[in-house]
């Protein structure tokens, strides 16, 4: 199996602006067909929320989708045995918290997400200071660690989140929790900081919500992460090819001429 | 590290603390590190912070030999009357110490947690004696049992919002504040109210409560009873015992943090990574956090700071638990013995010095009870209870 880096730099290589949905797993019992069903819309890689009980990095929308799982009974176990009896064809980046991991145990848990086809993971309260024996764990395990840099982190430090993080860097558009918002906030300087500094590829995330934010952000970073506006929808009892259809309004817009 | 001093450069004591928190914040963290560094390094800053205490605070406050309860359990007991400090209790001291701290930095604003209401009139206090903004985030269920605690804060110039994510109280609004913190880290300080969080918050709280062990210290000193053979304090986050704790720390005092047994994280906690650190906390086999259950609202919190975790693991503190029906026991006891009203959370410590006379301790020993807070907020809850039936 290649690694989340061989993945995505292929796709850059030729050209494609990634474009990266998010979704809670667990939040609805058919939350497997809407992973295909995001795929089928034209994902190139796919964050999997696996829930905790205090998301801290999140806003409502992805709390609701993390609660209505965590009552579902959502384990990593539990998530783990679904993911490895798909064959999604994208890469899989699972998006938790620290305690999650921590709890399950490192190696522990970096082999079962590895052995369930997930190719990354983005644990957002980790910063670089905590992340030496997760990091550790992950690269000898083939898991790729995606860190963050937002609107706040020094250009110093960049450099050096950067050179941590693989895969992709995450880049903050705005000094915010997960939720929609307008525009493309403080977006186009993070991701020309992380450029300054790296050839990594960055995605843009955090409030991109429409086709043209999608188009806008994958066209300032190289991809594009939508997470709440999806989630809503899913909340709000979008089937699979109501998910697929608004996926793929986000990758006609990022792919028109 | 010596016992109690600072935690490493990584806000480590022992295995736990440290720094979990979204890079977003990570600036703000090591500014704040930083500011608070050079803040206690500089006289001036430590003698405007004594000063705001002596003249606003109402410190130093007294140690009380409690000569009725003694008799009543073979001990002798003596309280630092953090009751009688300005809002009831020791939660000025922080807020004091953050408030000015939050000017230091050029911020103009700042925002805090509140459970049972405690800290965020204390934070309220002292964001309208130096003129800051202020924003308390309350679990929605919170604001409905402290009804009027909300309005003091409102009284004060701050702005409370109730927090409707979760479970609804204390450690919800404390998720919601640090989401707050993300979108204002700038022109904003978080002012956590006990000895949690992300680095340097556990260190700086406790610096700020020290004032609590190191008065306590030399009254002891001055009323001939130096030394006293047990140390005893509440714990819900920590604050009042780490800064009771602290004046004590290199003594052969033993020192007792009393934890609510529903809220009892090193009882029946495992380490785990919550709210910026690493700490023994309540959580489910998952790693879930689970919530805390307990009649006081100050205790209501599944972890504990950083550093307790650390004491009991090298075994220089021992942290014991209380149940409910213990407390209205302590808290009539000493009502009735010294006419002292002590707050719930308080009197959790009340009722393990009384259950412990004469078994774990020896006759005649000598023990300081810190009394966190007075009982004032609580006389309705305690009502109910008792008319109740418990
Ligand atoms: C009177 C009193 N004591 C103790 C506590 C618990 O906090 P800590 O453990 O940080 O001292 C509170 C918290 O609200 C309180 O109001």
């Amino acid at each position: 199996m290649t690694t989340l880096d061989e993945r995505l730099s292929a796709a850059r290589a030729g050209g494609r602006r990634a474009l990266v949905p998010y979704l809670m797993a667990g939040a609805r019992p058919d939350w497997t067909r809407l992973l295909e069903a995001a795929v089928a819309g034209g994902a190139d890689a796919l964050e999997v929320g696996l829930p905790f009980s205090d998301p801290m990095m999140d806003g409502p929308v992805i709390q609701e989708a993390g609660l209505a799982a965590l009552a579902a009974g959502t384990t990593l176990d539990s998530v783990c045995a679904e993911l490895g009896a798909l064959d999604l064809g994208v890469p899989l980046v699972a998006m938790t918290y620290c305690n999650v991991v921590y709890h399950y145990g490192l190696e522990r848990a970096a082999g079962r997400l590895r052995e369930a086809g997930v190719l990354g993971t983005i644990l957002p309260d980790l910063a670089l200071e905590e992340i030496d024996s997760w990091a550790a764990v992950c690269d000898a395990g083939d898991l790729a660690t995606v860190l963050m840099v937002a609107p706040s982190t020094p250009p110093e430090r960049v450099a050096r989140v950067a050179a941590r993080s693989r895969g992709f860097v995450y880049a903050a558009a705005r000094m915010a929790v997960t939720g929609a918002a307008d525009g493309l906030g403080d977006g186009v300087a993070v991701v020309e900081r992380i450029r300054a500094v790296s050839p990594v590829p960055a995605y843009l995330g955090i409030g991109i919500a429409s086709p043209e934010q999608a188009r806008a952000a994958a066209t300032a970073a190289d991809g594009a992460i939508v997470g709440s506006a999806l989630v809503r929808r899913v909340l709000d009892g979008a089937s699979p090819e109501q998910v697929e259809t608004f996926v793929r309004g986000l990758r006609e817009a990022i792919d028109a001429p | 590290m010596s016992v109690m001093g600072a935690p490493d450069g990584r806000g480590r004591f022992g295995e736990f603390g440290g720094r979990f928190v979204p890079e977003a914040l990570v600036p703000a963290c090591l500014e704040l590190e930083s500011a608070f560094t050079e803040a206690w390094a500089d006289p001036a800053f430590v003698a405007e912070f004594h000063q705001t205490l002596r003249l606003f605070g109402g410190r130093p406050t007294p140690v009380t030999p409690l000569a009725r309860l003694s008799e009543r359990l073979g001990l002798r007991v003596y309280a630092k009357r953090e009751d009688l400090a300005h809002t009831g209790s020791h939660k000025i001291n922080n807020v004091v110490g953050q408030a000015l701290l939050t000017r230091r930095m050029g911020k103009g604003r700042v925002i805090a947690e509140t459970g049972a209401g405690q800290h965020g009139v204390a934070t309220a206090t002292a964001a309208a004696r130096l003129g800051l903004d202020c924003t308390v985030f309350m679990g929605e269920v919170d604001t409905r049992r402290q009804e009027l605690n909300v309005f003091r804060m409102e009284l004060l110039g701050a702005k409370v919002v109730p927090v409707t994510t979760g479970s609804r109280t204390l450690k919800d609004a404390v998720n919601e504040a640090l989401r707050e913190w993300v979108t204002c880290v700038a022109d904003t300080h978080y002012c956590l109210g006990s000895v949690m969080g992300p680095h340097p918050f556990p260190w700086m709280v406790r610096e700020f409560q020290r004032v609590i062990g190191d008065e306590a210290r030399a009254q002891l000193e001055d009323l001939g009873v130096g030394v006293p053979d047990v140390v005893v304090a509440c714990v819900g986050g920590g604050s009042n015992a780490a800064g009771v704790f602290a004046g004590f720390a290199d003594t052969r005092a033993r020192l007792v943090g009393v934890e609510a047994a529903g809220g009892s994280a090193i009882g029946h906690g495992a380490p785990g990574i919550l709210h910026g650190m690493r700490s023994m906390l309540l959580q489910d086999e998952f790693g879930q956090i689970e919530e805390a259950q307990s009649i006081s609202a100050g205790l209501d919190y599944p972890g504990i700071g950083p550093e307790h975790a650390h004491l009991a693991a090298s075994g220089r503190a021992q942290y014991v638990e209380i149940s409910d029906d213990e407390v209205l026991d302590g808290l009539t006891l000493l009502s009735e013995t010294e006419g002292i009203i002590p707050a719930l959370e308080t009197a959790h410590a009340v009722a393990w010095v009384a259950g412990a006379a004469g078994n774990e301790l020896a006759p005649g020993a000598t023990v300081l009870l810190n009394l966190s807070g007075r009982g004032d907020k609580d006389v309705a809850q305690v009502r109910a209870l008792m008319r109740g039936g418990g």
